[in-house]
């Protein structure tokens, strides 16, 4: 199997601070992967210097054969970009969107329209093709974008974060086209996410944090790597509660999302023997087979959101304030 | 407004998907389009692309062109009529609307224009320009579209007042229509590359839109486009020959009085043409002053997108 992008130590500094540290990874043709990890963790920095926006500090990455650095103009006429926030010309129509988007890359001019057909009933909007954009909902400018996207025939397709904010219907079928291209085309597609849920879906996941790769594997792998079950607690002390874990069973527990939490073996037999030997008051207990929460946890520390909660949250709400800013004026 | 596309909206992605999606690849084969190596062909592809995309705007926009033609009327006009009564005697016969047409004719353009080169800054807000951004084209070709585009559809909109021409009584002919129109796509060119080089630094709308009308309003008032620019106080004289609108406005009034038939005296004191240090300014030369500085202006407007992100 060819190799559709291969990531040698790569890194990225804005000043002081290493946005990214380092990373190392191969992904091959027709493979889904998924960049997991919370707000700030990285993902969209190194998206970006894997699309010829930003410029490496250090290290190497190439993309369809192409190097990010001394290639940018083949790369860039390779891949296809959903970005985070919208990027369409609200007072064109769809189809003027795309068209501009297919002359803009000098896409031949008898296929552009037999093309366009085909991604915009992919993503359900040729009814829609003469409608102004402005008038579409977040979830079908969205769909529009990954249309575009994919007007070129990019080999490799990136989504930084291709269903933020959508509904779960519309995030549902954004994977039925994902899963729907994988079959029909020769693609490639590498994407970030922070919804654990959805990471589930791809090939591969490499998990980000603090600018490091910690975990790349199947969701699977990642998951049995874990090994322990997940048992949540709710206490009225919780600093007794996790005191007591480590006296009577010698097992690291902490707090998060305000319960006291801990992995073991075999979960559901160790209940009983929690309850009789622990000596805190419970007021309720759940038991739960691996996840990737527990991946990510298992690896940094603390779950997804409360990484968000304790550095990215200012930069995820900035991001909200410019979409609303964004949303009020267009209309 | 909001209620019903969005309604619809949320029902269409469920069956979209699932039918016509599923369907259309099963049957139909998949239409593979390739994307060719970038040459000099895709430059100039691109600045077609970016400046068909000005059009296609503005003729979507009929509000902006109501609006932005508001003022040039009011101006001329209003203030054409109201002020006649006053300076009468000092025009030589000369209606005060007539004299300050060629101005006028220049300051439509020049509204018109901002407004293109605001639209890049619109762009970066609403991320569109990141979308022209990472397409395999030169930043350049971008820049030099979106100048061409603004310079074309301020043009457009300054036919209309070049069609006013006989209601100012400035009778029509072929080289003046051509002439004004000329003139005003050179300096729709230029003021839309002062535009663009402002919208490299500045993020904002808003911010875009105050710090030209501190630069728009003056460099209007100042250019001489509604008085003669002769026996000035020594201030005003300085400002005015340091306004590059200056040397827009003087060779479209010589243009627009070389068409009507004046008094010498009337033609000596409405357009006594530009000095510098008593040197007479060769219109040619005016003219070149201000494609040249238009030139400069894209130049470094060029420079700043290809530093920038």
């Amino acid at each position: 199997m060819s190799t559709a992008i291969s990531v040698k130590d790569l890194r990225k500094s804005f000043g002081d601070f290493e946005a990214v540290r380092g990373v190392s990874f191969e992904v091959a043709t027709g493979e889904v992967f998924g960049f997991l990890g919370p707000n700030g963790a990285g993902k969209t920095t190194t998206i970006n210097m894997l699309c010829t926006l930003a410029r490496p500090t250090s290290g190497a990455a190439s993309v369809a054969g192409f190097d990010v650095v001394d290639a940018r103009d083949d790369v860039r006429r390779h891949i296809g970009l959903v970005f985070q926030d919208p990027t369409l010309d609200g007072y064109l129509t769809a189809e003027q969107n795309l068209r501009l988007h297919a002359e803009l890359y000098g896409v031949e001019r008898a296929l552009v329209a037999p093309r366009m057909q085909q991604v915009l009933e992919m993503v359900g909007l040729w009814e829609r093709r003469a409608t102004q954009v402005l008038t579409f909902s977040g979830g079908m400018r969205r769909r529009l974008e990954i249309a575009r996207g994919l007007m070129h025939s990019p080999r490799v397709l990136f989504l930084d974060e291709p269903t933020i904010g959508l509904d779960p219907q519309t995030r549902n079928s954004i994977w039925g086209y994902i899963r729907q291209l994988q079959q029909s085309e020769e693609i490639t597609i590498f994407m970030t996410t922070h919804y654990m849920d959805e990471a589930e879906f791809c090939g591969r996941i490499a998990i980000m944090d603090h600018g490091e790769i910690v975990a790349l594997d199947t969701p699977e792998a990642l998951k049995e790597e874990v090994g322990a079950d997940r048992i949540r607690l709710e206490t009225d002390d919780d600093e007794a509660t996790i005191a007591a874990i480590r006296e009577r069973f010698e097992l690291e527990a902490g707090v998060s999302e305000g319960a006291v939490s801990f992995a073991v073996p075999g979960g559901e037999e160790f209940v009983p023997r929690l309850f009789a030997e622990l000596g805190v008051p419970i007021r309720a207990v759940s038991v739960s087979r691996p996840t990737l929460d527990d991946v990510f946890m298992n690896h940094t520390g603390t779950t997804i959101r409360d990484a968000e909660e304790s550095d990215g949250g200012a930069k995820a709400k900035n991001r909200f304030a410019a979409q609303m800013m964004g949303g009020g004026a267009r209309r | 407004m909001s209620a019903t596309p969005q309604g619809t909206a949320v029902e269409a992605p469920a069956g979209g998907a699932a039918a016509p999606g599923g369907g259309a690849n099963g049957s139909t084969p998949v239409v593979t389009v390739r994307v060719p190596k970038r040459s000099v062909r895709s430059e100039l592809r691109a600045i077609k692309v970016v400046w068909r995309r000005e059009l296609i705007r503005f003729r979507n926009d009929r509000m902006r062109i109501v609006t932005s033609l508001v003022q040039p009327l009011l101006f001329l006009f209003v203030l054409g009529s109201g002020l006649q009564q006053l300076s009468a005697a000092s025009t030589h016969g000369v209606d005060l609307k007539t004299f300050i047409y060629p101005g006028v004719l220049c300051i439509s353009v020049m509204f018109t224009a901002m407004f293109s080169a605001a639209s890049i800054v619109w762009d970066r807000e609403f991320g569109f320009l990141r979308e022209m951004m990472v397409a395999p084209v030169r930043r350049s070709s971008i820049v030099i579209g979106k100048c061409f585009g603004g310079a074309t559809v301020a043009s457009l909109q300054g036919v209309i007042l070049i069609l006013l021409a006989p209601t100012v009584h400035v009778p029509y002919s072929v080289t003046l229509v051509l002439g004004i129109f000329f003139l005003q796509l050179l300096l729709a060119f230029s003021i839309t590359a002062f535009g663009v080089m402002a919208a490299a630094r500045v993020k904002q709308m808003q911010s875009f839109m105050g710090l030209m009308q501190l630069v728009v309003m003056p460099m209007f008032f100042i250019s001489g486009a509604l008085f003669p620019v002769a026996n000035l106080p020594g201030w005003l004289a300085v400002l005015n020959r340091l306004d590059p609108l200056t040397y827009a406005v003087s060779p479209m009034r010589s243009l627009v009085f070389s068409h009507l038939d004046l008094s010498k005296a009337a033609e000596q004191t409405l357009n006594p043409g530009i000095t510098w240090f008593g040197w007479e300014v060769p219109v040619a030369l005016e003219i070149f002053t201000v494609l040249a500085l238009g030139l400069l202006m894209l130049g470094i407007a060029i420079w700043e997108f290809n530093a920038g992100e």
